[in-house]
């Protein structure tokens, strides 16, 4: 007899028929029923009507029939809650049992119902259950609180159950640990507060580290897991985690070396790059990734994601071993184009040979995606190993002779990157990939002709009518053809525009008139009127020079790529995507992987005990905050009052900058205009404290006049330098930058100096991990945080950036005085360049000088520190000179009438405490104006005169 | 963790359903159902759909699905898929739609110890099996079972858990033989691609040293190879290990019984093993294998319709050894009209259904030499896009390690017990079979 007989489907009754057997004294026929219920309910059959008589059942001392009324709850329970409470009493009675086995079913499966009433109940057992002497029943219940978590957190926090599980930590049997700590990883990721529940510490590693070795394969990897969330607290911790780990390389399982490779990559982000240990582990680490490929091929799969991951994070572990990732023929699949990616990675000068000598025979094969992929392969080998490119585009030529259609669109594609890696240097193959003209069909290949053809057109005898034969067919084409033609057929004008003209009127009007593809149209026009207005213009524009594409244009961007190693052997590891693009609701916090401390090389005592690896990688902007925080920062910002020197303010991108000018608009006038602050105690208080810490002002009076000054808030807040800004020149040009073209200025604003820069992408890669260091320079100036760029920088992206900058630096005089070197560097390389900074940024707001002060400073600076300039034609009365320098911190002290002369007495004060001292002397009738500067410093003081003269002239 | 676990047959009807999470419905089932029914040849193995990850592997016909919502340890689900798989073919036999259906109560109860709200509990077989008593059904043996009354004592009963959570978790306690005996094969699978003119593009030794023991007590064992290693290690205290050749190992990997901390510190391979038959070690080794077989293929295309095949194969391996099972696979194109076959040793023949010439021999000595030629005719232009030209390949058996691994000792040690390691009956047999062995052509 089996139980087959219970998915045959029965007739009408058969509930009925059922319901009569599950209520029959006989124990053999109780247990047939329950049977075909379950049967019933595994095909989806709705069997909830049965409830009250399956739960009868559950009262037996036959454990495979409890099992089954236990089944039959789980799934049933929620929507019959009322009646699953009839089997709480059972439930209870069962923990108490003397069988181990029977105690711990009874409280795994109260822990599945997922019933509010039920978790009443299960509380005191389960608490019972933690504690119960058989380490069988441990386990079971460690598990039974993450379950009970999932369902009522409030409860479980409430009740010490995660205490007790952090006991369980300590427990003797490396089951219940392991369960015990898979239960608290899962806590902590799904804890709402986001504060660790759990934390780890060099105590319960080491606890861990000795469970490891004793316990099951899954429970190694519930350990191995969240040992790979620890961040060791410096060099010689992580190696002693290391050493005892390596061992499990050996395992059988994949998924436990897999985990340990996940530790043992995370950990040695913290030792030193050069050091022997990084060495031996960096050794040890190749052979069992190798091995996982002789797993099954599922696992397979999952081990090539993350060897793709690993290669690209240190590419030194498989270098040696590039043959294994040759594609065997009758691999999955999906398992052949993993490895195909990997043997690019691996792709270098030594071994380049033999990879291109393989992709050619793939490029042979029956499966088309496999073969376009290794067409494809040898394009970037091209790209990536300069020295193999000419071998490439003759094997891609081979290729291309076979006729094979989607070989011959592929190979195309690939030799249009080519072109662009190496202009100049294949223009001899074009004739052959003309022949080829007709077959093509596919949109991307189609494109990527038509480009060759447009930028060769000079070589192409018969350019004109090869462009004009794609003509005929120009609205049946893809937007991406349409688009690549108009483009060419201009550059073809612009290169032969004696006999093109017809070509590219029709063109434009194709593109501009008959079609309804708003990109089309507006490329179109955009031609029409620079071939129009300017065709010198026109010239510079289309055949402008192209940045270089670069070789790895399909690299993870770094930062996601640290990410993603520390979820080694998961799910992200394999979609290549952070958790949140696939998990829903609630995520853990981003994991990042530790950085090595400063100084950790060495082992002096100190740098153990301060060397804490900095684990907060993203700052939170302030706009996360609740509006009463993020109006306290406003005012922290503009209107401190002098003395808070302390005053912390942080850099705003644009996008906060724009939510600012919201905020004070609306919400401040409203808040300001109620007068009380007590009104709204919550977003008034910072801004008390502010006021009461700062200016002695009291009263409502006082807040109304405030109130004034917020309505000017847009003009005088963050977002609008007050002083002059210089326009932002070129800093650095695309062609140097490898792509990267920055532009920027410096201004002062809010008392504070700030470099502005605008970053924009003109690679064809995304560029991210940007960070900047300035060198020493005459005013010490320093970044006051680290540069915030959005990361990934898109291609063609460009986003305008401040970077606050403090003058607490190391001084050096720089020649010329206001020289400033500085450094960028993102995932691309390092670029340097210079820069002058207008000193009128340095110019402090404390600079009015008392009138007597000024008088005898005047008097004491000897002649020979005196300095006099004209400026010339320079219409401009006294009283807007004076309000242009206030607005640059160059303060009036007085004004005076001498002889029909109108004269300014002026002081400024720069960052490092110099003063200087103007006259200016305006005759009504001439257009000149003589300005004398004196100062004890008299290097600054041609600079001085230089921004002066800006300033009154803007 | 695991949200739910799936089984399917082919026809992508539900044959097991346990969910173990809230956030799997019942449209996730439904939901691999209609991907199964048409799978993809090659399809990926893990899949994600409205943020639900489906995991699937197949045996037989069956399809064992595992769903998550979490970002879950991907390769211990397919570890664990694949284990689920080992312990139910080790209660019922072959996975098979009947066997699953006679046996889903069997099932439900088995998953429910293996998977606790997803995360695997103790897989091992030998454990499992004193306390899930129930016998599996196997479709040929339909035979009636009574239940097993449940370990009655306590003492039963707590030996039971503590086995299951033990740290010897794969062993019991108590065993008894009369006769204390251990059999070991050396299992070595040779994998080539040798290019068309005899050039090694790739080749290792995938090896597996499997061990039945039947021994009483807890043996405490230790296994010696001729690992290079260790070899050397030893070399200082005796001077004749050195004589004897030893071998590089890549990598290997061992059952969750052997101490792998030692390993790594001593290199010396000590374990209590299970009872009867299990995996002891898998290694893989490139260096300096002697490869048994070398095939020298000729082939010739002779205008349209016509193509001239030569392959010859030849035994390298001391005279003395016979190869068995040998069998050569000749791809051929896909609009072969006919085959004329002519070789003097073992039986060739045209398979038209797998596009291949297939010839055996039974047996080979070393140092042989066979040939075969064959003329194919083709349907001209019948078939437009080219012939992939699939490699060649060769199947056999060979009475030794193409590692040229040896096992030097295995010591068993049971110190409660009266008997010693003279006392052991041990068998050691070594084999070589084929793995991917491929001449391209």
């Amino acid at each position: 007899m089996t139980d087959s007989k219970y998915f045959t489907t029965t007739k009408k009754g058969e509930i009925f028929e059922l319901k009569a057997d599950l209520n029959s004294d006989k124990k053999e026929k109780k247990k047939e029923a329950v049977k075909k219920v379950i049967a019933s309910m595994t095909v989806g059959k709705d069997v909830s009507a049965l409830f009250p008589d399956v739960v009868n059942c559950m009262q037996t001392d036959n454990l495979e029939l409890k099992k089954l009324v236990y089944l039959y709850l789980m799934n049933y329970a929620k929507s019959q809650p009322d009646m699953a409470i009839m089997a709480v009493n059972t439930f209870v009675k069962d923990c108490e049992d003397p069988n181990p086995l029977i105690r711990a079913l009874a409280v795994r499966t109260m822990g599945c119902i997922r019933v509010d009433k039920i978790t009443e109940y299960l509380c005191e057992p389960l608490r019972k259950c933690l504690k119960d002497e058989d380490p069988y029943v441990q386990k079971t219940a460690a598990v039974c609180v993450a379950k009970l978590y999932d369902i009522n957190p409030q409860l479980v926090e409430d009740q010490g159950f995660i205490d007790q599980l952090r006991d369980l930590l300590t427990a003797s049997n490396p089951m219940v640990v392991a369960n015990a700590v898979a239960a608290l990883s899962e806590i902590n990721d799904a804890s709402q507060s986001g504060a660790a529940l759990f934390d780890l510490n060099s105590q319960t590693i080491n606890k861990l580290l000795t469970a490891l070795n004793e316990c099951t394969e899954w429970g190694q990897i519930f350990i191995l897991d969240s040992l790979a969330n620890y961040t060791p607290k410096d060099e010689r911790e992580a190696q002693s985690v290391c050493e005892r780990v390596t061992p499990r390389l050996a395992h059988a399982n994949a998924a436990v070396v897999l985990s340990a490779v996940k530790v043992l990559m995370k950990f040695m982000e913290v030792m030193n790059p050069s050091g022997e240990y990084i060495t031996t582990l960096t050794k040890k680490l190749a052979p069992p990734l190798v091995t996982l490929l002789s797993a099954e091929p599922e696992v397979q799969y999952v081990a090539l994601r993350n060897i793709n991951l690993i290669v690209q994070k240190r590419s030194d572990i498989l270098k040696q071993e590039m043959k294994v990732f040759f594609v065997k023929y009758n691999d999955p699949i999906y398992v052949k184009l993993e490895k195909l990616d990997i043997m690019i990675r691996l792709a270098s000068q030594g071994n380049i040979a033999q990879v291109l000598a393989e992709l050619k025979e793939y490029a042979t094969e029956v499966d088309v995606d496999f073969v376009r992929k290794s067409v494809r392969a040898i394009g970037r080998c091209a790209i990536k190993v300069e020295q193999s490119a000419e071998r490439c585009v003759s094997t891609l030529l081979d290729l291309i002779q076979t006729k094979v259609n989607y070989v011959v669109q592929e190979a195309i594609v690939v030799i249009k990157d080519i072109f662009r890696k190496y202009p100049n240097k294949y223009e001899s193959i074009i004739a052959t990939l003309c022949e080829n003209l007709d077959t093509l069909d596919e949109p991307e290949a189609r494109a990527s002709m038509i480009w060759i053809i447009g930028e060769y057109a000079e070589r192409i005898d018969n350019a004109d009518e090869l462009l004009e034969s794609f003509l005929e067919g120009f609205h049946d084409e893809n937007t991406q053809v349409q688009l690549q033609l108009l483009t060419a057929i201009v550059k073809l004008f612009l290169k032969r525009p004696q006999d093109t003209q017809e070509l590219v009127q029709s063109v434009l009007s194709l593109a501009t008139q008959d079609s309804d593809n708003p990109d089309l149209r507006d490329r179109g026009y955009i031609y029409w009127r620079l071939l129009s207005t300017d065709p010198a213009a026109a010239k510079d524009v289309v055949l402008a020079e192209k940045p270089l594409i670069s070789e790895e244009t399909d690299l993870i961007e770094p930062t996601l790529l640290d990410e993603l190693i520390c979820y080694i052997g998961s799910l992200a590891s394999v979609y290549h995507k952070p958790p949140s693009a696939f998990v829903e609701g609630r995520t853990a916090a981003r994991r990042v992987l530790p950085t090595r401390a400063p100084g950790s090389g060495s082992t002096s005592p100190d740098s153990e005990t301060t060397s804490t690896p900095v684990q907060q990688s993203t700052v939170i902007l302030p706009s996360q905050g609740s509006q009463g925080d993020l109006i306290g920062d406003l005012l922290n910002m503009d209107l401190g009052p002098p003395m808070m020197g302390s005053s912390t303010t942080v850099p705003m991108a644009q996008t906060q900058d724009a939510a600012a000018i919201d905020l004070l608009g609306g919400g401040l006038d409203s808040l300001l205009g109620g007068g009380a602050p007590a009104a709204q105690p919550a977003a008034a208080a910072p801004f008390g404290a502010q006021m009461g810490a700062g200016a002695p002002m009291g009263g409502g009076g006082n807040m109304g006049a405030l109130g004034d000054i917020f309505g000017l808030g847009p003009s005088l807040g963050v977002t609008t330098s007050t002083g002059y800004v210089m326009p932002k020149t070129e800093w650095l040009p695309a062609s140097k930058g490898k792509g990267l073209e920055l532009s920027g200025t410096f201004s002062r604003r809010g008392r504070e100096i700030y470099m502005d820069m605008t970053f924009n992408n003109k690679a064809m890669q995304q560029m991210g991990s940007f960070a900047v260091q300035l060198n020493k320079n005459s005013f010490g100036l320093v970044p006051a945080s680290p540069l915030q760029v959005p990361s990934p920088l898109m291609p063609n992206q460009s986003v305008d950036v401040s970077l606050q900058l403090t003058t607490h630096g190391p001084v050096q005089r720089m020649d010329p005085l206001m020289n400033l070197q500085v450094a960028i560097k993102n995932n691309i390389d390092v670029f340097y360049f210079s820069s002058i900074v207008p000193i009128h940024c340095l110019f402090v707001e404390d600079g009015k000088m008392d009138k007597r002060v000024f008088l005898a400073t005047w008097k004491d600076i000897p002649a020979a520190n005196e300095k006099q300039f004209t400026m010339s034609n320079l219409p401009l009365d006294a009283e807007t000179i004076d309000s242009k320098l206030e607005n640059n911190n160059v303060f009036n002290i007085a004004k005076r009438n001498v002889e029909g002369q109108q004269m300014l007495y002026q002081s400024l004060k720069l960052s490092n405490g110099i003063w200087v001292l103007c006259e200016f002397k305006v005759s009504p009738g001439s257009p000149d104006i003589v300005v004398s500067l004196k100062s004890r410093a008299m290097d600054v003081a041609d600079q001085v005169y230089g921004v002066l003269e800006l300033i009154c002239r803007n | 963790m695991i949200g739910g676990m799936f089984m399917y047959n082919h026809k992508g009807e539900v044959l097991i359903s346990r969910v173990f999470r809230d956030d799997i419905g019942r449209n996730a089932v439904d939901a691999f159902a209609s991907m199964s029914s048409t799978p993809a040849a090659g399809s990926f193995p893990v899949t994600n759909m409205a943020r639900t990850s489906f995991f699937h592997i197949k045996r037989g016909n069956i399809w064992f699905a595992a769903v998550t919502k979490q970002n879950v340890n991907a390769a211990m689900v397919f570890e664990f898929l694949m284990k689920v798989s080992d312990v139910m073919s080790s209660y019922f036999g072959k996975i098979t739609e009947d066997n699953v259906k006679n046996n889903f109560v069997l099932i439900y109860e088995l998953l429910d110890e293996i998977l606790d709200y997803g995360y695997p509990q103790n897989t091992d077989t030998g454990i499992l099996k004193t306390f899930i008593t129930q016998q599996g059904i196997k479709s040929q043996i339909k035979q009636q079972f009574g239940d097993q009354p449940l370990p009655k004592t306590k003492e039963e009963q707590s030996q039971i858990t503590n086995q299951v959570t033990g740290q010897i978790g794969w062993r019991r306690e108590g065993i008894k033989y009369r006769r204390n005996e251990l059999f070991l094969d050396v299992l070595e699978n040779v994998n080539l691609l040798m290019s068309p003119q005899g050039q090694v593009l790739s080749a290792h030794v995938a090896g597996r040293v499997v061990m039945k023991s039947y021994l009483s007590g807890m043996p405490e064992c230790k296994f010696g190879m001729n690992d290079k290693l260790t070899v050397d290690k030893q070399g200082k205290e005796s001077e004749t290990a050195k004589t004897k050749t030893s071998i590089a190992i890549d990598d290997c990997t061992f059952h969750q019984c052997v101490k792998l901390s030692k390993f790594e510190s001593e290199r010396s391979i000590s374990f209590i093993p299970p009872d009867g038959e299990f995996e002891l070690m898998k290694y893989r080794t490139t260096k300096d294998i002697s490869l048994p077989f070398r095939i020298i293929p000729l082939v010739r295309e002779v205008g349209r319709t016509k193509m001239e095949v030569k392959v010859v194969v030849k035994s390298n391996f001391k005279p003395s050894i016979l190869g068995q099972k040998i069998e050569v696979r000749i791809p051929t194109p896909l609009n072969t009209s006919g085959v004329q076959v002519l070789c003097m040793k073992g039986k060739a023949k045209y398979k038209a259904s797998e596009n291949a010439i297939v010839w055996k021999i039974k047996r080979m000595s070393g140092m042989k030499e066979a040939q075969i030629s064959a003329e194919v005719e083709l349907l001209p232009g019948a078939e437009k896009k080219k012939w992939a030209r699939p490699p060649i390949s060769l199947n056999f058996e060979v009475p030794f390690a193409a590692s040229g691994l040896k096992v030097r000792y295995l010591k068993v040690f049971e110190p409660k017990l009266n008997y010693s390691d003279h006392d052991v009956i041990k068998w050691v047999r070594y084999i070589s079979r084929s793995g991917l062995y491929e001449t391209r052509c």
